[in-house]
Parts: C-alpha cells; sequence; structure tokens
C-alpha cells in the first residue's frame, strides 16, 4: 500500500514535468535532432506506464479487494482551494476499479501513440512541440481519471480539452485545422459550461466536491444526495435531475453525442496518432467514465436522466453508424465509428443495475469493458490508418485500394481491428459488445433492437472500409509511388495493441471485468447469453458479407444502392445536415437575428451612452481648457475677481 | 463715507497741511492713472516717477523722513532707473506705442472700479480711532528708534526679518546676474 | 488735521490703478511698473496705520521698508528675467509669450 502512495505522484508530476521540459526547452536543446525530444518523451511515458501497470497489478490483486468489495483509496488529497469549511477543491489520486483501469488504458495507448509517432511525425516541424503536447495530454487524462473530486475533474477535464485544442491545431498552417481546432473547443467549451453549473448545482445542495461522499450509497440511496437534494424542485424538475443531467452534457460534449458530435469529425485534421490518443481511445470516453464515477448518483437520484441518457445514446449510435457507412474519407469513418461505439458505452451505462447480484450491474462492467477493448482496437484502426495515409499520401478512400499486397503488417492488424469492432470472437469486441447487448435486451427491448442493428451496420461500415482500402480495385491511383510498408517503430504498436485485441478471450478462462469492475465494487461470475451471442454474432456476420458482396470488388453495385436510397444517402454523406443546421443557427438566427438587436442595443444605447459621457466630459474640458491660457492677466483677473469674492464673504459673514 | 462727508469743516479745509495732502494726492492719483493709461512706456516711467516722488512727500507730511528717503533713493533712484535702463535696452520699446482694446479697458476697468467700491463700502463700515500720538502728526521718529527695531531682538525689533530680507537681497543679486547673463551658446 | 481715512482712499485708488494697469498692460515692463504702483499703495497703508493708530511702535515703518527692499529685489530679478526672455524671443508681450504652452 506504501509503495502504490508512493508512486502514485509520479503518474501525474513526470507528465507534468515532461511537458514542461519539453514545451519550455525542447525547440533550443534539440533543434538539430528532434528525435531525442521524442526520445525522451516516450522514456518518460514508459516510466509512467510501468508505474501505472504496477499500480493497477497491485491493486487489483494484492491491496485493493476489501471483506466483500473493492476499496476506494484516496491515495493523497491535497487541499489546494479552500473556498469554504466544506467546499474545498483538492487535487488528489483516487484508486478505485475504474481509476485503476483508466490507468492502464491511457498509459498504454499514449504510450503506443507515443512510440508510433516516433516514425509518423518524423521530420515534421513542430516536432517538440507535439510531443510536449502529448505529455500535457497524458497529464491531464490522469488527473482526470483519478480525480478525487469533481472539480479536479473538471479542471484537468478542461486541461483535456486544451491539448486536443493544440494537437487538432498542430498543422496550423492550414485554415481546415484551426478551424476544426476552434470548432472543437467552442463546441466542448459550451457544453462544459453546463457541466460546470450542473457541478455548482450540485454541490450548492450537498455542500462537497468529493466523489467518495458524493457516491457514498446505502439503503438504496446515494446517502448524501438524497438527504441534502431529496424533494428540491425547479421549474416542476428535480434539482437533482437538472443538476445530473447538466454533468452529462458536459461529457456529451467532450464524448461527440448527438448534437454536440459534430466536432469529432473535423477534428480529424490533427496529427493521425494524436487522433488515435485523444479522439478515439482516451479523452472522448471522459463522458463515459464521467458518467461511470458517478453511477450511483445517476442510477439512485435521476434515474430518469440515465433513462435519457440510454435514449440519446441509441440514437448517436445510428446516427453516426448511418453517417459512417457513406464517409470516404477514411479518418472520418474511423471518427464516426468512434462516436458510434462510445453511445454504446453509454447505452450500456443506462440499461445497467447497480448491484453484483443476478448479474444486475452487467451493463456497468460492459460499459467499461467495452471503454478499454474499443480503446484498444480503435487506437489500433486509427494507428494503422495512419501507416495507410502514410504511405499513399491521401485520405479518400478513391486513392487506395488492393493495399495488402504493399502493406502486410496494417493490413492484419488492421484485420484483426476490424474483426473486433465487428463483434466476431475470439476479439475482444465480441465480448464487450455482446454484454452489453444482453444488458440492453434484459433492460430494454426497443434499445436491444436499435444496438443490434447498429452493430450489424458497424460490421457493414468496417468493412466497407476494409475492402475499400486493402482490396477492391486492383490498380488504384496510388500517388506518384508504390506503397511501401511503414518503418518497425510505427509497427509494433500495431502489433502490441492488436495482440490486446486478440486475447481478451482470456477473460473468459480468467475472469477479470466482471469480477473486478461493476458499480458496486462486489464482482460477480458472468454467464454467456448463447443466444444473443450467437444472434449478434449472425448479425456481424450478415454486415460482413454485404460488404464482401459490395466493395471485395470494384463493381456498380454500390453505385445502384446508392441510387436507390438516393435520398438518405445523399442526406447521410452531408451528415444529416447537421453542421448545416448548426450553421443556420448561429449565423442566420444568433449571429443574424438576436445578435443584430443585441448588438444595436450594444452599439447605441450602451456605446451612445458612454460616447455622450465622453462627449460631455470633452465639451466641458474644451471650455475648461480656455481657463487655462497661459494669459498672465487672465489669471491676475481671476485671482483679483477670487480674492474679492473670499474677501465679501470673509467681511460680510 | 456720507457721515465723513458732513463732518468736514469746509472753513478749515484750506490749511497748509490739508492744501499739501490735496496736491500730494492728486499727483499720485493722477501720475499713477496716466503711468498706467500712457499708451508710450517711456512717459509713463515718467508718470510713475512723479508718483513715486509724491509718496515719498506724504511720509514727510507724515515725518517719516527715513522712509521718505529710502523711498526716493531705493524706487525713484533705482528701481525707476533700472526700469527705464530696461526700456531703453529693449528695442523699439520706448517709443512704440501700445494699443489696447477696449473690451480688455472696459473688463479691467469694471473689476478695477469694483474692487474700488467694495474697499470703500468696507471702510465705511469701521472706524479707525485714532491713538494718542496721531495728532501729534509732526512727532518725529529718530534713527536710534529705527536702527533698534531694526537690529533688536526684543519684541516689536526685528532682526530676523531683516537678516531674512538681507539674505533674499543676496540671493537676488546672484540670481539676476545668473539669469541676465549671456550664456555661451547664445 | 487730515484723517485716516483720506490717506486709506488715496492709497485704496492708487492700489486699484495699479490693477487697473496690472490687467490692461501688455508689455512685460508696463506690468511691472502697475505692481510698483500696488505696492507703494500697500506702503502708504503700513505708513499710516502706524503713523495714526500706534505710534509708539514701528512695526507698519519696517515693513514698508521691508516692502521696498523686496521691491527692490523683485524689480532687479524681473527686469533680468525680462531682458533674457527678450533675447529669446525678440519680444515682451504677454501674450506673444506663450512657449511653455507648447
Amino acid at each position: 500500500m506504501e509503495t502504490i502512495t508512493n508512486l502514485s505522484p509520479i503518474i501525474l508530476a513526470l507528465p507534468f514535468l515532461m511537458f514542461l521540459f519539453l514545451g519550455l526547452c525542447g525547440n533550443k536543446l534539440f533543434k538539430s535532432n528532434p528525435n531525442i525530444a521524442g526520445w525522451i518523451g516516450t522514456a518518460g511515458l514508459s516510466v509512467v506506464a510501468i508505474v501505472s501497470y504496477y499500480i493497477a497489478i497491485q491493486y487489483f490483486w494484492v491491496e485493493g479487494k476489501g471483506a466483500d468489495a473493492y476499496q476506494q483509496f484516496v491515495l493523497f488529497n491535497h487541499e489546494w482551494l479552500k473556498m469554504t469549511d466544506n467546499l474545498v477543491i483538492s487535487i488528489g489520486f483516487m484508486l478505485d476499479p475504474i481509476s485503476a483501469m483508466m490507468l492502464v488504458v491511457i498509459s498504454t495507448v499514449s504510450l503506443m501513440v507515443h512510440i508510433y509517432s516516433l516514425g509518423y511525425m518524423h521530420g515534421e516541424e513542430g516536432f517538440q512541440r507535439y510531443y510536449a503536447v502529448l505529455s500535457l495530454f497524458t497529464f491531464a487524462m490522469m488527473g482526470l481519471v483519478v480525480a478525487t473530486n469533481i472539480f479536479q475533474m473538471y479542471i484537468f477535464w478542461e486541461l483535456v480539452g486544451v491539448s486536443s485544442f493544440l494537437l487538432i491545431s498542430f498543422y496550423f498552417i492550414k485554415p481546415s485545422a484551426v478551424a476544426a481546432a476552434k470548432k472543437a473547443f467552442i463546441v466542448t467549451r459550451f457544453a462544459d459550461m453546463f457541466f460546470l453549473i450542473g457541478i455548482l448545482i450540485l454541490s450548492y445542495y450537498t455542500n462537497t466536491f468529493d466523489f467518495l461522499k458524493l457516491t457514498a450509497v446505502s439503503d438504496g440511496h446515494a446517502t448524501l444526495v438524497n438527504t441534502k437534494m431529496c424533494g428540491e424542485m425547479f421549474m416542476g424538475l428535480s434539482v437533482t435531475s437538472i443538476a445530473m443531467f447538466l454533468i452529462f452534457l458536459g461529457g456529451a460534449g467532450k464524448s461527440a453525442m448527438f448534437p454536440f458530435h459534430i466536432w469529432l469529425p473535423d477534428a480529424m485534421e490533427g496529427p493521425t496518432p494524436a487522433s488515435a490518443l485523444i479522439h478515439a481511445a482516451t479523452m472522448v470516453v471522459a463522458g463515459v467514465f464521467l458518467v461511470a464515477r458517478m453511477f450511483p448518483v445517476y442510477f439512485f437520484e435521476a434515474h430518469d436522466v440515465l433513462t435519457i441518457i440510454g435514449y440519446i445514446g441509441a440514437f448517436t449510435s445510428l446516427f453516426a453508424a448511418i453517417i459512417a457507412c457513406t464517409q470516404t474519407d477514411i479518418k472520418r469513418v474511423l471518427a464516426f465509428s468512434t462516436i458510434s461505439q462510445i453511445a454504446y458505452m453509454f447505452v450500456a451505462l443506462a440499461v445497467s443495475g447497480y448491484t453484483s447480484e443476478h448479474e444486475a450491474c452487467l451493463g456497468y462492467t460492459a460499459s467499461m469493458w467495452h471503454l478499454f477493448t474499443h480503446a484498444m482496437f480503435k487506437a489500433c484502426l486509427f494507428l494503422g490508418a495512419g501507416c495507410i495515409i502514410h504511405a499513399v499520401h491521401s485520405n479518400e478512400m478513391n486513392a487506395m485500394g488492393n493495399l495488402r499486397k504493399f502493406m502486410p503488417i496494417a493490413h492484419i492488424t488492421f484485420l484483426v481491428s476490424c474483426l473486433a469492432i465487428a463483434g466476431i470472437p475470439p476479439f475482444s469486441g465480441f465480448f464487450s459488445k455482446d454484454e452489453i447487448l444482453v444488458a440492453a435486451f434484459e433492460h430494454d427491448k426497443v434499445l436491444y433492437a436499435c444496438q443490434a442493428f447498429v452493430a450489424g451496420l458497424t460490421a457493414f461500415y468496417m468493412f466497407r472500409l476494409y475492402f475499400r482500402i486493402f482490396w477492391y480495385s486492383e490498380n488504384p491511383a496510388h500517388a506518384h509511388h508504390t506503397p511501401h510498408e511503414a518503418p518497425m517503430n510505427m509497427n509494433i504498436p500495431l502489433i502490441v495493441l492488436s495482440v490486446f485485441t486478440c486475447f481478451t478471450w482470456l477473460d473468459k478462462v480468467f475472469p477479470f471485468f466482471p469480477e473486478k469492475i461493476t458499480a458496486d465494487r462486489v464482482g460477480y461470475e458472468l454467464e454467456t447469453n448463447w443466444i444473443i451471442a450467437i444472434a449478434s454474432i449472425l448479425v456481424a456476420v450478415v454486415g460482413i458479407a454485404i460488404a464482401w458482396v459490395l466493395y471485395l470488388k470494384k463493381n456498380d453495385k454500390p453505385d445502384m444502392i446508392a441510387g436507390k436510397l438516393k435520398c438518405l444517402y445523399i442526406s447521410a454523406s452531408h451528415r444529416f445536415y447537421i453542421d448545416e443546421i448548426y450553421l443556420f443557427i448561429t449565423r442566420k438566427i444568433i449571429f443574424g437575428g438576436i445578435c443584430v438587436a443585441i448588438a444595436w442595443f450594444d452599439r447605441h444605447i450602451i456605446d451612445g451612452f458612454m460616447n455622450l459621457l465622453a462627449w460631455i466630459s470633452r465639451e466641458l474640458s474644451y471650455d475648461i481648457r480656455d481657463v487655462q491660457s497661459g494669459n498672465l492677466q487672465q489669471y491676475a483677473w481671476g485671482f483679483l475677481v477670487g480674492v474679492l469674492a473670499i474677501a465679501m464673504f470673509a467681511i460680510n459673514y | 463715507m456720507a457721515e465723513y462727508l458732513t463732518s468736514i469743516d469746509f472753513a478749515g479745509l484750506f490749511t497748509a497741511d490739508n492744501i499739501v495732502f490735496f496736491i500730494l494726492s492728486a499727483v499720485i492719483l493722477v501720475c499713477g492713472f496716466m503711468s498706467v493709461a500712457s499708451t508710450k512706456l517711456l512717459r509713463a516711467a515718467t508718470y510713475l516717477f512723479f508718483t513715486l516722488f509724491a509718496v515719498a512727500g506724504l511720509y514727510l507730511t507724515l515725518s517719516y523722513e527715513f522712509i521718505a528717503a529710502v523711498q526716493l533713493s531705493v524706487y525713484a533712484g533705482g528701481i525707476l532707473v533700472l526700469l527705464i535702463f530696461a526700456i531703453m535696452l529693449v528695442k523699439n520699446l520706448g517709443t512704440d506705442t501700445e494699443t489696447i482694446s477696449y473690451v480688455n479697458k472696459t473688463i479691467a476697468g469694471l473689476s478695477a472700479l469694483a474692487g474700488t467700491v467694495f474697499a470703500f463700502i468696507t471702510m465705511s463700515k469701521f472706524r479707525f480711532i485714532s491713538s494718542e500720538g496721531a495728532n501729534d502728526a509732526a512727532a518725529k521718529v529718530d534713527m536710534e528708534m529705527v536702527g533698534q527695531t531694526l537690529m533688536g531682538t526684543d519684541r516689536y525689533q526685528y532682526l530676523l526679518a531683516f537678516e531674512a530680507v538681507s539674505i533674499l537681497l543676496l540671493a537676488c543679486i546672484v540670481g539676476s546676474i545668473v539669469i541676465a547673463t549671456k550664456s555661451k551658446e547664445d | 488735521m487730515i484723517p485716516v481715512e483720506a490717506y486709506l482712499v488715496v492709497s485704496t485708488l492708487l492700489f486699484f490703478i495699479g490693477v487697473y494697469g496690472f490687467l490692461v498692460r501688455k508689455n512685460l515692463i508696463g506690468i511691472l511698473m502697475a505692481v510698483e504702483l500696488i505696492l507703494n499703495a500697500v506702503n502708504i497703508n503700513f505708513v499710516v496705520f502706524n503713523r495714526f493708530l500706534y505710534p509708539d511702535h514701528l512695526e507698519g515703518y519696517i515693513y514698508s521698508l521691508f516692502v521696498i527692499v523686496v521691491a527692490a529685489a523683485e524689480t532687479a530679478i524681473a527686469i533680468s528675467i525680462i531682458i533674457n526672455v527678450y533675447r529669446k524671443l525678440k519680444d515682451v508681450r504677454v501674450d506673444s509669450i506663450n512657449e511653455l504652452k507648447n
């Protein structure tokens, strides 16, 4: 226990120091050889990864298990801002099953991305800056998952937002990258505003930020929230529900749930490894993590909000999956796939129960499980896509095809990841997605139907992507030269991540997730629901088969189908015009309508008043200025008049 | 004022003292006015000289001969010569005529008039009770007493002020030399 | 016997003649002359009050001496300044001496 406590600050401090070092001195020190900066960053992150693994192992197998449930350890909790006696913002380190699991996820993916970037970003302008920001992101994400209180989480939440902004705008000479970074920042910031309001409402009533106090459960209630906020109503709605919904909105912004999803596809303007780390594996699941962290409160005190989350998740997953079927930019396909998969996790949380009895909290486990597996295979997909883009110098599917002959490693790892996301056993995605479907089936048939359909769509669009890249046309218009295999430091991460994907079936032999990661931290033994499992395999196979038929060889069937479903196809390929709706709302209604009136008021009334004051003082000054003429006799005259006045006053009174 | 006028003994108006006083006052006021109203500066200086002279005469009628002497030597002899020198040194100043706008004249005149009226009204509100020795207008002030007062340190004696004034004078001598010396670059 | 008030009337008139001169004169030496008139009016007051109200002491007497001395000093300084101004600006009229303003 002491060892973990002593080691834990390294996880936060080392990436932060790395960020400061690389950010402040990186450009100067490593001007001639920027690769050293990359190696330093990677080395630092390896240390962090080792420490994270050590802590996670110690927690899960040695220290963590209490009498009947896993304990929540607060390793340190440094008081930072003391607002009132109760409202204290601390910076601390909380260790519980989900944060320990997240440590593993983040450090693994981050380390892989660091190694991968050594090859991918080689020779890029701002190589040192890139590594500095990666370190900052790792620091922020670690701080977010180990937060002991919701305010610490909010602070690191904003920090990951900043590092995301910096990485999206990494190629800041490209206007599209700048626009994308701005869009991501504004949209997530807008959602974070709701998050902050939610935190304020919650802490106003409960008088604390502390997760341990907020999520303490007894007698089927989140005790503190129940006693402090029960019966408080605002405009006919329970205040708890409002607060928790607002907090969810923050999570929805970061996790790109409808209608805040618009920033994620554009965020692909950043370097591909950064997209893999931030916009696929870690940062975008922060919203899921947030809901999981506050799960007892959602489940017991705001169950209506949880239901809403479920439906938003289901809709988003369907919506994003449909769009993903029509996109031609491979990174965008992956981005919409990410949105869809994160929505899965939300659905899983929404259909979960709390206790471990009778597998009631299967949804919770499945959500975290899917988070884990998705982080691995989606990072692998993104890094693979990076290799491909590296090879053909284009994001567009049309420039690809038949690449399996040129890039065998990328091909195999990509295929493994596609099989995983499609839900084909024995790859990781099958297990986690299957549990989600089981949980949904037991909870809500509508959600189940929707998610099963989305699973089929996922298989379809992922294999459409796969076939288009690696098979399809025999003579693709490869740009300029023959594509070649990526260097070793780019292939190793692919292999490592696909190994994670390949060996998740070991969970069936040595149960990890159901036993260790549950909402009440007690654990249970998972029984496979074979009917659902077979059904989902069938759905996936059907999806893959359709993709096989349509995209294995170049033919005119896809165009024919697109022609038949013209309306749907066109609107999906335009992402259902959500961006246009946003633009319409912001440009036409807000800027063009409301803001015009406000601007008029501001310019004419507020500014007018200020100008009036300025005008008055100017006029007065001009009048008074003449008094200071520099004319001696005028002064003498004033003096005389003054003396006479004072004398008159003094003598007569 | 009115009381004063009614109390005048017109028969006794033409005593020698009174006649001298009237003449001196007339010279002071008329020459004083001319010295500010004259358009030529050299003339104005001349009128000023007469005014200063008449003021010295006024001191004499009060039997303060020493002040009268100082007035003549310092003012008429020193200051006025300085002024005339200055007028001569400045090109064309002695011969140029100075035109002053009627607006300025009116404003200044009205202000001065208002001041005068105010001073007269104030004066009419108070009576000045002459002390015993006042009647003895001819009583001489001997120089010894002046010397004692200037150099003594008792009550009603002004050594400190005298020293302060002497330092002031020294400062003035140095200052005026410094200011008036042509610097090398000129 | 001439009453105090007669002297005061003379000094008051002389004072305001001086003030008038100060207000209307355009050149510095003229203004300086007006100042001399004002000082003289004050001196008359000092002397007269001394003579008629406190003939035993010499307060007004001594002060009028001091005033004369100070007037002399002031004139000396003022004239040296005027000469200097004339050297620099070739003009001694108050309304054209405005170099400090800019």
